[in-house]
């Protein structure tokens, strides 16, 4: 199937989860269900991802900064450079754009072989006979969790990511924590949180809507809700880096 | 009544459903019958609305189902029950919350309404102290009998069943078949089974659609089923194979 009747497809699946929820009740529910899951339960492994991703950022950029690059000799490099490039790349680069990786590899699998399981075992075709727009009452709950949700994650990634710096850079005695500190707060811009979270809710609502999408057009058995798994998690990877660049040159 | 009018349905260049014109009648049980391949899970999810002709009507009480608008198809489709080949029980819901589903979606029942009305689809389907297990703790049969007391938790019209009886012992596939018959008389609903268990057909069979190669072959009563065989070789080959 080539690019433009997929999206196309896509197009006509988004019209059809935002319509109105059948039964509010229900929805409340199912909301509050599927924000547990997306977001509690993938508090630990954002957790110490950010730390681990955090310390060995540090760490490399002071081993960098401290070779000789043959510009300039490394004691005329400030220290504070360090937790300034640390900060910098933590709010724009990895807390976003990492942690959405990993959550695409994490949620996006999860949805897509939860929904294509039910498609394949009739679960949709029993909502359609209902009455029941299949596609929002099972998309739209998992949509708008992980909206609310990843944004959550990706502020607690950035402070994580911080903190694991600080825990490098105090360990390894590499610098103070004053110089660290220093370096994080001379480097910090504003409006870098404006594209943090523009970045947060365009990439979760890619991780959710796309991987709902694969998860609702599996076909055939076991093997092939493994396989929407698994390309679920591939085209939002791709998906992610792309609008990574574009929000990029777009807000920067 | 459902009535199918010139329906026809492709699949790219494979012409599946042939100009089918067949009648399904209230208060019986409307048995499609025939071979694997022969078109009767299309032309049943095509009457549920899971496919789209491609030419042709399906008509309930006269209102063409497939070009009504949004809104009144999904009004008519709460009048419809279905239970699937697979059951398509939800797997995170116990047995009571499955049969509840529908009530809870689409009544303004409160708690104990809902959970009285559960208990006597339950009861209906003789199914007892199962409420709390969830799909996979439970039998085949068992499984089947949860998607029948769902499918006719909420007060419906229509109820199609897409083989009832596949994966299921001979005893207990009479007590399936026992079951859609009673309820059929007692609801008075029009049930379309789709079957390729000829037993089904002796035991609660009354109005038969035969199919093959996506044709309507023969229409009729179960007492017209054995002259007919005498001049239609498929039927006969059909009925013959299964026994």
């Amino acid at each position: 199937m080539n690019l433009f009747s997929e999206i196309g497809r896509y197009i006509i699946f988004m019209k059809y989860v935002f319509k109105r929820p059948e039964r509010g009740r229900v929805f409340w529910s199912m909301l509050t269900r599927e924000m547990n899951l997306i977001g509690i339960e993938s508090l630990v492994v954002v957790i110490l991802i950010a730390l681990i991703t955090g310390a060995v950022t540090t760490v490399q950029t002071a081993s960098q900064l401290a070779s000789d690059s043959g510009v300039l000799p490394p004691s005329l490099f400030p220290m504070e450079i360090v937790g300034s490039v640390v900060g910098s790349s933590s709010i724009l680069e990895i807390a976003p754009t990492i942690t959405c990786l990993v959550l695409a590899g994490k949620i996006g699998a999860n949805i897509a072989s939860e929904i294509g399981n039910m498609r394949v075992s009739e679960q949709i075709d029993a909502y359609e006979v209902m009455g029941i727009n299949s596609i929002g009452f099972v998309s739209l709950p998992k949509i708008l969790a992980g909206v609310i949700m990843i944004p959550c994650l990706i502020l607690v990634s950035v402070f994580l990511l911080m903190v694991g710096g600080l825990i490098a850079a105090k360990l390894t005695g590499i610098m103070t924590m004053d110089q660290y500190v220093t370096g994080l707060r001379s480097s910090f811009v504003p409006h870098y949180v404006n594209v943090l979270m523009v970045k947060g809710y365009i990439f979760s609502f890619i991780i959710t809507s796309m991987s709902a999408f694969q998860g609702y057009y599996t076909k055939g058995g076991a093997l092939e809700v493994g396989e929407a798994g698994t390309k679920a998690v591939t085209r939002i990877c791709v998906t992610i880096l792309a609008f990574d660049l574009i929000i990029a040159k777009l807000l920067l | 009544m459902i009535q199918l009018v010139d329906l026809n349905k492709f699949y790219g260049d494979k012409h599946v459903l042939r100009n089918i014109n067949a009648n399904f009648y209230p208060g019986v049980a409307n048995l499609v019958i025939g071979a694997s391949g022969g078109g009767k899970s299309v032309l049943v999810k095509t009457m549920v609305g899971l496919e789209t002709p491609t030419s042709g009507q399906v008509l309930f009480e006269e209102q063409d189902y497939h070009n009504l608008e949004y809104d009144k198809q999904q009004a008519l489709r709460r009048e419809i029950g279905m239970l699937f080949q697979g059951t398509a029980l939800f797997d995170s819901l116990t047995v009571e919350q499955n049969v509840e589903f529908p009530l809870l979606m689409f009544s303004e029942m409160s708690k104990e309404e809902r959970m009285e009305r559960v208990n006597l689809c339950l009861s209906k389907v003789n199914l007892h102290n199962a409420n709390q297990k969830v799909p996979s703790e439970i039998s085949g049969g068992m499984k089947k009998r949860v998607g029948i007391a769902r499918a006719i938790a909420l007060p419906i019209k229509y109820l199609f069943c897409d083989e009832p009886n596949s994966g299921l012992d001979p005893l207990t596939s009479r007590v399936i078949d026992n079951l859609l018959h009673d309820i059929t008389k007692e609801f008075g609903i029009t049930t379309i089974i789709n079957s390729h268990d000829m037993k089904t057909v002796k035991d609660i069979g009354e109005h038969i659609v035969f199919m093959h190669q996506g044709q309507k072959w023969w229409e009729g009563s179960k007492e017209e089923l054995p002259e007919a065989q005498k001049s239609n070789p498929e039927l006969n080959a059909f009925v013959k194979a299964s026994f």
